[in-house]
C-alpha cells in the first residue's frame, strides 16, 4: 500500500473526484432519509431550484462566484504545498479593504473607486495570508495553525472597527453606511441591459466575470510561467526545489499572498457587488467550503469552476429546497461539504484504491 | 467601590473563569492525547459539537444527565474514529480530515436538531436531573459569611458541576499516564519517532487509535459540559470556536497536561473579564474594547508559535502518517 497508486491521468482528474462526490451525496441521501424525507424528491427539488428558472441560474452563478474565489485561493496554496485554512479571515479582511477605500473615496467616479476598492480587497486579503506565510518562513510557525488564529483575529478586528470606528453612527447593527452608487459593482442584468440584453434579475454581478478571469490567471500562472513552475516544484519536492536554486521562502510568501488576494476577492462579490456596505460575517463559511471546492476540482481552475457551480447549485437549490421541505435546512450544504472534503480529501485512498484495482485488472486482461 | 466590593467582583470573575475553562480543559487534553501520539486534531470543535448535541438529545429523552454524558461520549468517539480511520488507516491528510469533521458536525447537528425538535436547531430546554447541577459543598452557605476565605470556599471550590471536578481529575490522570506509565510513554514515543516504536515490536496503529479514542472521550466530556452543565440544552454552533481556543491553549501549554490546565484557565479568565467589561468604564482608561481581550488568546498563540516568547515545539511526528518500511 505504500507504493503510489497508479491511475491514468484522466481517471485521476475526473473519475476519482466524481466518485468521491457521488459517495458523499449517497451518504447525504441517507441523512435525508434518516430525518424522514425522500432524498430523490429532495434532489429533484434542489435541481429545479438551482436551474429551473433564469433567476435560479443567476443565484447559482452568484454563489458559484464566491466558491471560485475561495477554491482558487486554497488551490494555489496547495500547489506550493501549503494549506491555507485562513480563507474566512482573508475574505473578512478583503471586505475591510474594500470598505476602507469606498468609505473614503466613493465621491470619485466609478472607474477610479471600483478598481481601487478591488485592489484594496486583494491587498488586505493578501496581507492576512502573507503574515502567516512570513511567520512560517522566518519564525518556523506552521501556516495551518497561524491561519486558523488569523481567522479569529480578523473577525474580532472587524467587529471592533464596525462597532467603534467605521460603523454607521446611530445604527444598532454593526455595519457601515451604504457606499455611494459609484462604488457599486453593477449587477449582470444591469450591465447586459446597457447592451440591450435582458436577463432575469439576480445578485449575479460582474464579479463572476472577474472570477473567470482569476481562474484563467491562476491557470496561466501555475502551468505556464516560470513562477508557476517554481511553485509546483516547491509543492512537489522542497528538496528538489532547493537543489534547483528555487528559494522556498520566497515561493511560500508569494503563494500565500496570491492565495490571500484571491480569498479577499470574495468581498468583491459580496461587499461591492451585493451588500454595498461592510457588515459582519459576510464570508459565512465560504472560505471553508473553498477547501471542498479545491479538493473536488483537483486544484485545477477548470475543476474548481465546475465544482463551484455544483456548490452554487447546492446553495441556491438548497435554499429553495428548505422552503419546500422545511426539515431539510441549508445546514445540509455544510454537512455535504464536510462529506466532500472527507471523501475527496482525507479518505481519497478509499476511492482511489478500488479504482486503481479495477484499472489494473483491465490492463492485465487487455494484454 | 469599596475594598469588599472589589474583592467580591474578583471572586465573581474567578468563578466565571473557572466555569468557562472547563470545556476548554477537556478539549485541550483531548488535543494533547491525539497530538502526543502523532495525530494532529483540528477537529476538536466538531467532536465537542456532536457530543453537545447527542448529550442534550439523550438527556432530554431519558431525563438523565449521566446517560446524556454517555451518549455524548459515544457520538464523539464515533467522529474520533472517522478521523482516526482517515489519519491512521488511510494515511490521509489530517488537517483535511479535521476540517471535514468540523463541517460535518456543524451541518449535521443543526440539520438533525431542526428536523427532530423543530426549534430552529436547538433542543428543548433541559432541567432537573437532565442537567449536571452545581454541587454545593457542606456548609458552603454558612462559610460564605466568613470574610475573605468564605467566598473562596463557597464560590471557587464549591458550587461547580460534577464535570468541572472531572476536568481536574482528567488533567491529573493525563499528566500521570503520559509521564509515568508504560502506555503513556509509548504514546509519546509514537508521536516522536513511530519507526522506533514499531521496531520495538509495539503496534503504532493500535497506540494511535487508542489515543484518538481517548481524545474522543475527552471531547465527549467537553461537549456534554456545554450542553448539560453550562447551558440547558443544545444550541446551533454552541461551541463557537472553543475547540480552536483549546488548540491554542495546547500550543500555549507546549503539549503538556498541567500547563494545559493553566492555559485554559487563563483563556477562561480572559473570557470572563471580557464579559464583565462589556460596556464598563474603567477609571483612568475609559472603555476597554471587549474585542481586544477576546483576541488575546489567538494573538498570544501566534506570538508564542513564532517564538517571540519562548518556543512551542510540537511532537516531532505529529501530522505525519506512519508508513512501515518494507
Amino acid at each position: 500500500m505504500s507504493t503510489p497508486i497508479e491511475l491514468p491521468k484522466w481517471a485521476d482528474v475526473s473519475l476519482v473526484p466524481i466518485l468521491a462526490v457521488i459517495v458523499a451525496f449517497l451518504v447525504a441521501g441517507l441523512v435525508v432519509l434518516g430525518i424522514g424525507e425522500n432524498p430523490v424528491k429532495a434532489t429533484v427539488l434542489l435541481i429545479q431550484g438551482a436551474l429551473g428558472s433564469g433567476e435560479g441560474i443567476g443565484y447559482t452563478l452568484y454563489y458559484a462566484t464566491n466558491f471560485i474565489f475561495t477554491g482558487l485561493a486554497v488551490a494555489i496554496a496547495f500547489h506550493a504545498g501549503l494549506f491555507n485554512i485562513g480563507g474566512e479571515g482573508q475574505a473578512t479582511m478583503g471586505g475591510l479593504g474594500a470598505a476602507l477605500i469606498c468609505l473614503n473615496l466613493d465621491f470619485l467616479p466609478w472607474y477610479i473607486v471600483l478598481p481601487l476598492a478591488i485592489l484594496g480587497a486583494m491587498a488586505l486579503g493578501a496581507l492576512w495570508a502573507f503574515i502567516p506565510g512570513y511567520l512560517q518562513v522566518k519564525r518556523g510557525s506552521h501556516v495551518v495553525i497561524t491561519t486558523i488564529m488569523f481567522n479569529f483575529l480578523a473577525a474580532t478586528l472587524v467587529v471592533y472597527l464596525l462597532v467603534n470606528v467605521i460603523g454607521k453612527p446611530g445604527s444598532m447593527s454593526p455595519e457601515t453606511r451604504v457606499f455611494a452608487a459609484s462604488a457599486h459593482l453593477p449587477y449582470l442584468h444591469e450591465a447586459l441591459a446597457y447592451f440591450g440584453l435582458k436577463i432575469p434579475k439576480s445578485p449575479l454581478n460582474l464579479s463572476f466575470v472577474l472570477a473567470l478571469l482569476a481562474s484563467a490567471f491562476v491557470w496561466i500562472t501555475v502551468w505556464h510561467t516560470k513562477l508557476g513552475y517554481a511553485i509546483r516544484t516547491v509543492g512537489h519536492s522542497p528538496t528538489a526545489a532547493t537543489y534547483a536554486g528555487i528559494s522556498i521562502g520566497r515561493i511560500t510568501l508569494i503563494s500565500m499572498a496570491m492565495s490571500g488576494a484571491l480569498a479577499g476577492m470574495l468581498a468583491v462579490n459580496e461587499i461591492l457587488g451585493v451588500q454595498t456596505r461592510l457588515l459582519l460575517e459576510f464570508s459565512s463559511g465560504y472560505g471553508f467550503i473553498g477547501i471542498a471546492v479545491a479538493l473536488m476540482g483537483r486544484a485545477h481552475p477548470v475543476g474548481i469552476v465546475l465544482a463551484s457551480i455544483l456548490f452554487g447549485m447546492l446553495y441556491q437549490g438548497g435554499t429553495e429546497l428548505s422552503f419546500e421541505m422545511p426539515r431539510v435546512t441549508r445546514d445540509m450544504i455544510v454537512a455535504i461539504s464536510g462529506l466532500v472534503i472527507l471523501f475527496a480529501g482525507a479518505l481519497d485512498g478509499l476511492i482511489r484504491r478500488p479504482v486503481a484495482g479495477v484499472f489494473a485488472r483491465f490492463l492485465k486482461s487487455g494484454a | 467601590m469599596s475594598g469588599m466590593e472589589i474583592y467580591a467582583t474578583l471572586i465573581a470573575i474567578l468563578e466565571s473563569g473557572l466555569r468557562l475553562c472547563v470545556p476548554l480543559v477537556f478539549a485541550c487534553l483531548a488535543g494533547l492525547w491525539s497530538e502526543r501520539s502523532g495525530v494532529v486534531d483540528i477537529g476538536l470543535e466538531g467532536k465537542m459539537l456532536v457530543a453537545a448535541f447527542a448529550s442534550a438529545a439523550a438527556a432530554g429523552a431519558t431525563n438523565s444527565a449521566v446517560i446524556g454524558l454517555g451518549a455524548g461520549i459515544i457520538a464523539s468517539i464515533g467522529f474520533a474514529l472517522i478521523h482516526g480511520f482517515a489519519a491512521i488507516s488511510q494515511r490521509g491528510n489530517q488537517i483535511v480530515s479535521g476540517v471535514a469533521i468540523n463541517m460535518l458536525a456543524a451541518g449535521l447537528t443543526a440539520l438533525v436538531g431542526n428536523a427532530w425538535y423543530n426549534q430552529g436547531g436547538r433542543t428543548p430546554p433541559l432541567e432537573g436531573n437532565a442537567r449536571f447541577q452545581p454541587l454545593t459543598w457542606p456548609g458552603a452557605e454558612t462559610i460564605d459569611q466568613i470574610p475573605i476565605i468564605g467566598p473562596i470556599y463557597a464560590h471557587l471550590l464549591s458550587g461547580h458541576s460534577a464535570l468541572a471536578y472531572c476536568a481536574l481529575v482528567a488533567t491529573f490522570l493525563s499528566a500521570f499516564i503520559l509521564r509515568r506509565t508504560r502506555f503513556g510513554l509509548r504514546i509519546r514515543a509514537v508521536g516522536e519517532n513511530p519507526a522506533a516504536v514499531d521496531t520495538a515490536g509495539v503496534s503504532v496503529v493500535r497506540l494511535r487509535y487508542s489515543a484518538v479514542i481517548i481524545a474522543g472521550i475527552l471531547c465527549g466530556f467537553a461537549g456534554s459540559y456545554l450542553a448539560l452543565g453550562q447551558a440547558a440544552g443544545f444550541l446551533t454552533n454552541m461551541t463557537a470556536g472553543k475547540g480552536f481556543i483549546a488548540l491554542a491553549a495546547l500550543i500555549f501549554a507546549k503539549w503538556r497536561a498541567w500547563p494545559a490546565l493553566w492555559a485554559c484557565f487563563l483563556f477562561g479568565l480572559l473570557d470572563a473579564v471580557a464579559i464583565r467589561l462589556q460596556g464598563v468604564m474603567v477609571p483612568g482608561i475609559g472603555q476597554i474594547p471587549v474585542q481586544a481581550i477576546q483576541a488575546l488568546p489567538y494573538l498570544m498563540t501566534v506570538i508564542l508559535l513564532a517564538g517571540f516568547i519562548g518556543k512551542a515545539i510540537p511532537p516531532k511526528a505529529s501530522g505525519l502518517p506512519y508508513v512501515k518500511e518494507r
